[in-house]
């Protein structure tokens, strides 16, 4: 029973706004430590638990290479390219994105976006310029609102496209605990089709207000032109 | 054979040169921390490849790991200014080279993807080119190295550090949030050796009504995501609530089917990671790195999707697994 005091240090450490490290690293020691661990044992599974995760961090080797490419303007260039593509709105821009994302992590390609290689450089430009064309210039609320879907496309993509695919780290670590614990022989590709309908509901949802982005957008800033041509509608 | 540690090796030098530079720069106020901080993550990367394979001590990496919560946890750790292009400077080097500088970026993925694919196979005399299981990472490491051989010629930078200098802006924007994903992995490893699950699952089946299968699935997945709220990370939560429910209720004494019940649970569990801020690799690093004033947007812009998710998990599994 003593070691959910564990559970209880990181929700009162992050409900009170402690640093976040601090809170992972008090909950570490004290649950070890609750759970019978030796100070040395304690320090033991901090290592082996950091020698065999290091795979989540290694998205860093991909910062300087997009680092070089924006000091020589690559967001320009995305915003450029953007603004020459006529029609498509952010909404649409971004509801494209949702589905490559999804369909590349459910082949595998995990590493195919993220928000370090494609969404602060590409998608997140694109979807401004095309939002400016629409609307004129945003205002930083609309700015935000903008960038805060374009980090949420990108994030509901990966994690409802990639369960699809066997060889995933959240599939591996099914069928790893489970098979360890209980004594099973579950397979991974099982587990990967029955994350299917979820990754549909998935695209159906996100996509759906994706969609209406556009017009919680124009209604935030009506563009001066839209806004005449509704006066004369109405007019006739 | 290419083996993943060597990827390992390489980002531990690209931290230990990153650590060295910040040691120089005097523009930040607190170099040394930061400095060291870096600098010990560094070691730590390269050091692992011997705790992975048992034939070091964990111990001294397990202090190294404290030793760099402390660091960026007391504030030791800060940012300096670095030098980079101006507004107008960009505007001059993307009309120069215009969508020749999609070509990097887009190589980077492709090779990722041949490496997945058609290289997974490829037998190099007795052994397999690229180590088993570790493909697609080994084809992110190839692909950032193929692209950045064609970016320097490209953007005309001779020297290679120009690169490490720009990447390092990126890393200290981010700060110590890049380590958090990490070390939340860490911590769901100790409360899985600690037994957190077992003791979680006697309080659940104390409170569950008795044979209520929609009522079992509700908890389950409700449980799994709020709990991923507080841990951060669905693989945290996962054994956990797993070991609690999941197996012992839903799958053993209600027959329920494995794959749906367990896929699904996971997936339950990745709406949570939607909706808080401890899963900071997907929802406060992406806010830093998009500079938003909010660091919160990406949380409110995903909540309604969360919510709907989980229902929509809640029905799939309770349509499905029985």
């Amino acid at each position: 029973m003593i070691v959910l005091v564990g559970i209880l240090v990181v929700v009162a450490g992050f409900a009170t706004r402690r640093h976040p490290l601090l809170v992972v690293g008090a909950a570490g020691v004290i649950t070890g430590l609750l759970g019978g661990l030796s100070p040395t044992k304690v320090l033991e599974a901090f290592g082996t638990g950091f020698a065999s995760s290091r795979s989540v961090t290694l998205f860093v080797v991909a910062l300087p290479v997009i680092g070089l490419l924006e000091r020589h303007g690559l967001q320009d260039q995305a915003r450029t390219l953007m603004n020459r593509l006529a029609k498509v709105s952010a909404g649409r821009l971004l509801a494209i994105y949702l589905v490559i994302r999804q369909l590349g992590a459910a082949l595998g390609l995990t590493a195919l976006g993220g928000h370090a290689q494609a969404v602060r450089p590409m998608i997140a430009p694109m979807a401004e310029a095309a939002a400016e064309r629409r609307h004129g210039r945003l205002s930083d609320r609309a700015r935000e609102r903008l960038r805060s879907f374009a980090a949420s496309t990108d994030t509901v993509g990966l994690f409802f496209g990639e369960d699809c695919f066997l060889a995933v780290g959240s599939i591996l670590l099914i069928t790893g605990f489970v098979n360890a614990t209980y004594h099973t022989d579950l397979e991974p590709v099982r587990l990967a089709l029955w994350a299917v309908p979820t990754a549909i509901c998935a695209t159906l949802v996100h996509g759906a207000r994706l969609l209406h982005l556009d017009r919680a957008l124009a209604r935030d800033l009506p563009a001066p032109g839209a806004a005449d041509s509704r006066v004369a509608e109405v007019g006739k | 054979m290419i083996k993943v540690e060597w990827l390992y090796w390489l980002l531990g030098a690209v931290f230990l040169a990153m650590a060295a530079q910040m040691a120089a720069d005097r523009s930040n106020p607190k170099r040394l921390g930061s400095a060291a901080f870096w600098g010990l993550l560094g070691a730590s990367f390269v050091y692992g490849t011997w705790v992975a394979d048992k034939s070091a001590p964990a111990a001294p990496l397990g202090a190294a790991v404290l030793a760099m919560i402390c660091l960026a946890g007391f504030g030791f750790t800060g940012r300096g200014t670095p030098a980079t292009t101006t507004p107008e400077q960009r505007a001059a080097s993307a009309a120069r080279l215009g969508s020749r500088l999609f070509i990097p970026a887009l190589i980077l993925p492709l090779v990722a993807l041949a490496c997945a694919t058609l290289l997974k196979g490829v037998h190099l005399g007795a052994g397999p080119l690229l180590q088993p299981g570790s493909e697609t990472l080994l084809g992110l490491g190839l692909g950032v190295l193929a692209a950045l051989a064609v970016a320097l010629p490209l953007t005309r930078e001779r020297n290679p550090a120009v690169a490490l200098h720009a990447g390092r802006a990126l890393v200290e924007a981010m700060g110590w949030t890049l380590l958090l994903p990490q070390l939340l992995a860490v911590l769901g490893s100790i409360f899985q050796s600690a037994g957190v699950g077992t003791q979680v699952g006697r309080l659940t089946t104390h409170f569950l009504p008795d044979g209520s299968r929609f009522a079992a699935v509700v908890l389950y997945c409700l449980g799994m995501a709020l709990f991923t709220v507080v841990m951060g990370n669905a693989f945290a939560a996962f054994p956990v609530m797993t070991a609690a429910i999941g197996w012992p209720v839903l799958i053993t004494r209600l027959h329920g089917h494995p794959p749906v019940v367990l896929a699904v649970g996971m997936l339950a569990g990745f709406c949570g990671t939607l909706a808080t801020p401890m899963a900071a690799n997907f929802n406060l690093v992406p806010a830093a790195l998009l500079e938003l004033k909010d660091q919160y947007g990406p949380i409110k812009a995903q909540l309604p999707t969360a919510g709907a998710l989980l229902v929509c998990n809640i029905a799939i599994m309770s349509l499905f697994a029985f």
